[in-house]
């Protein structure tokens, strides 16, 4: 786990920009909540995302911290630079959340995500669908004689490439599981 | 155990109502005298009493009820102390936990239910951790921006032993942040030293800061000479008869208040939070200053209104370092420049916006609260509200001098808030004079709460301003439905001489203007609980008013012209 160790409320250095420059642009951020493992505590951060109105487009949830009983929420949203800061600032104030990170704002990260994809077909889309599998780096997880299921890992952006390319070779379910992200470097 | 936790957490009063999930708590508490127990006559009732007791006391309220409906009914209360982040503990009885889930008799998701009403909520499932939660909930309610919490015991634990333990501040990992950034309070500091047309906007962060916030408050204004507007929550942090009030602001403040906060140059939000009854509409909100806000959550920054210069921390202590760094720097202010500032304040002023005409016939509810005012204003007194048009007027007519003795619903806006209220106000207090200042239907709404006044011989004053109307609704209806009053008025009222009597209370009705003083003593004087029905004006209208949609300079005083001032882009908003 990367060491988080930014005081929650502070007006410098901190997740919260307290004199944002405001815009009306939409912009995608992903932000990273490091929360106490207790029952119901996804049910509040999802419950303030929909009592207030912000958007979720990826929620990533587990343990990281067995010992420590600490999960990391991986949330991808949009909205405006307004509207990202209050969605900071109103984590923060959940009792059981330990800290907020902003990772589009503090530095650059990578960005993972983990899908499988299953593709019924046979004949030439089945061969089509096996080659671009490879290209892809795409594993053949389960294979029967009429389907396969494919599991591919990276960014959400080659997730979506690699889904519409399947789609015309026979792509009947696609389970993802939202994206997970670390800051770079140290 | 939770009866010892809640003495280990100082308590000394309980509002509650009991029921089958939390039998064994009431055992306990039967055999015990260190703590008293209210019995109220709805859940409702005993959450605003207990917030009638946090906020006249500064100390949490203790509430506990059981399970299903007796947490479902504390909801509206919960959510009322979220808005107006009052501290408040509540416990709640739950079916046992192996019958969790299994839709049992009065079996609720209690902690489904109550999460987004309150600050935080706990589940306990092991009585060993019993008495751990409870002082974290009784730290987590009252540290950093307080508010409710709630603690749902099912009956099995209640019944089970555990291991207790004690009280230990150290002992939560919740420690909001509360000393001020200093280069941003020097910033602050900078800018009151430039300033030519300076402003404190106040709200009840200072209340809820404690009696040193307003201390400090107190002497920074009189230091500074700079004029000071308030909230409705923060009535009282700054004296109503100190020489730089000037009176509350908002949709139905002062004309001098909000012309103010519309053209000064500096604004200095301390513990509010550009909620939109005062803003108005915001992009014409202050639009000539430099905007600077003191707020221990810092959610509240930015949220509505454009920050220049955000401290985030707990009033008392950014005061106090407020005041230290402009004392260190010479106690400088542009002297000349506020002087200026000051007499065209006093301008407006002279618009006396809150004049009135007083009839011979009829009681104007202005007038009703006026002398109410002269009448008790040097008393030991408490005021709480229901809300409406009354609010509004007790609001404007009614001065405070010190910090929590104003109680009412600012946020969520409860009708029926006001006298259960009251009753946690004298339950705290039981020798001072507490008036719920009512109107006729917000009043009905917890009026089954009269059985609790008369058993406890709480001696509460229920001032009701009766209209047979719902008078706020009626006056929205005129301005913005074409005066179409849809269901805006309190038909088959009750006689409310009778019903006090009824309950063994006494009755007063008033309708003359003439005998208004003797019967406003007469309720004063009597050692018990008053219903005083105060027949009044019906159609009176309350300003002055900013209309929805609209900029404080474009308030609407007594004598305006009313019809069509609401625009279409107003009318959406409420």
């Amino acid at each position: 786990m990367s060491a988080l160790h930014i005081k929650k409320g502070a007006s410098k250095h901190s997740a919260y920009n307290l004199r944002p420059t405001f815009s009306d642009l939409q912009e995608r951020h992903t932000i990273a909540v490091l929360v106490e493992n207790e029952p119901g505590v996804l049910a509040r951060v999802i419950g303030l995302f929909s009592g207030r109105g912000y958007n979720i487009e990826s929620l990533t949830v587990a343990e990281v911290d067995h010992t420590g009983h600490l999960s990391r929420i991986t949330i991808v949203t949009t909205g405006t630079p307004q509207v990202i800061e209050q969605i900071k600032a109103q984590l923060g104030r959940i009792v059981p959340v330990h800290e907020v990170h902003d990772l589009t704002v503090e530095g650059p990260s990578v960005e993972r995500e983990l899908a499988m994809l299953k593709v019924v077909g046979d004949g030439d889309k089945r061969v089509e669908a096996l080659r671009l599998a490879d290209i892809f780096r795409a594993n053949v997880v389960d294979s029967t004689l009429g389907s396969f299921v494919f599991e591919i890992t990276g960014a959400p952006e080659k997730i979506d490439a690699f889904a519409d390319l399947m789609r015309p070779l026979g792509l009947a379910e696609i389970a993802r599981t939202g994206v997970a992200a670390l800051l770079r470097g140290e | 155990m939770l009866v010892q936790a809640l003495k280990d957490q100082g308590v000394d009063t309980v509002f509650g109502y009991p029921g089958g999930a939390v039998l064994p708590i009431y055992d306990e508490v039967f055999q015990q005298n260190d703590i008293r127990h209210v019995l109220v006559r709805h859940e409702q009732g005993a959450v605003h009493a207990a917030e009638g007791y946090a906020r006249s006391t500064g100390k949490p309220g203790v509430v506990l009820v059981t399970s299903g409906p007796g947490a479902t009914n504390a909801v509206t209360g919960l959510t009322d102390a979220l808005m107006d982040s009052i501290p408040i503990v509540v416990f709640t009885g739950q079916v046992p936990t192996f019958m969790i889930g299994s839709d049992a008799f009065q079996e609720a998701d209690t902690i489904g239910i109550t999460r987004p009403c309150t600050k935080h909520n706990w589940l306990v499932k092991d009585t060993d951790r019993l008495s751990g939660i409870i002082h974290e909930a009784f730290h987590v309610a009252t540290s950093g921006r307080p508010g409710p919490v709630l603690v749902d015991i099912p009956k099995d634990v209640q019944f089970a032993t555990g291991t207790y333990t004690k009280p230990s501040p150290t002992a939560s990992r919740y420690q909001p942040r509360l000393k001020g950034d200093l280069e941003e309070i020097t910033e602050l500091v900078a800018a009151m030293e430039k300033a030519k047309r300076p402003v404190f906007y106040t709200g009840g962060g200072v209340i809820n800061s404690g009696p040193a916030a307003s201390q400090l408050l107190r002497e920074l204004v009189e230091a500074t000479g700079f004029p000071i507007t308030s909230t409705l929550m923060g009535l009282g942090c700054y004296p109503a008869s100190g020489k730089n009030w000037l009176g509350m602001l908002g949709m139905h403040g002062l004309y001098e208040a909000n012309l103010a906060m519309h053209d000064c140059d500096l604004l200095i939000n301390i513990g509010a939070r550009f909620d939109d009854r005062i803003t108005g509409r915001i992009d014409a909100f202050s639009p000539k200053s430099i905007k600077a806000h003191i707020d221990i959550d810092p959610s509240s920054i930015n949220k509505v209104i454009k920050t220049d210069i955000p401290i985030v921390g707990d009033v008392a202590h950014v005061l106090e370092d407020l005041l230290k760094v402009w004392k260190s720097r010479g106690r400088k202010t542009n002297a000349e420049a506020v002087a200026k500032w000051h007499m065209k304040i006093d301008e407006w002023r002279k618009v006396d916006c809150l004049a009135f005409t007083a009839s011979d016939k009829t009681i104007k509810p202005q007038q009703a609260l006026a002398r109410l005012e002269a009448l008790t204003r040097d008393r030991d007194r408490y005021i709480t509200t229901e809300v409406g048009q009354h609010q509004m007027w007790a609001a404007q007519y009614l001065t405070f001098e010190d910090p929590n003795r104003w109680m009412t619903s600012g946020g969520l806006g409860t009708m029926g808030y006001g006298f259960p209220a009251s009753i946690g106000v004298q339950m705290a207090h039981p020798e001072s004079l507490v008036i719920n200042v009512a109107g006729e239907a917000s009043w009905l709404m917890n009026m089954q709460e009269m059985g609790t006044a008369v058993q406890y011989r709480l001696p509460v004053k229920q001032f009701i301003l009766n209209n047979e109307r719902l008078g706020m609704v009626r006056q929205w209806q005129e301005l913005l439905h074409g005066e179409r009053y849809s269901h805006s008025w309190s038909e088959a009222l009750p006689d409310f001489v009778k019903l006090a009597e009824a309950f063994g209370a006494k009755g007063i009705i008033c309708k003359d203007p003439a005998d208004l003083d003797d019967a406003i003593m007469e309720m004063v004087n009597y050692d018990g609980p008053v219903i005083f029905d105060c027949l009044v004006e019906k159609h009176e209208n309350c300003f002055p008013m900013i209309p929805s949609g609209k900029a404080h300079n474009e308030m609407l005083l007594g004598d305006a012209e009313t019809q069509g001032v609401i625009q279409a882009g107003g009318a959406v908003l409420v």
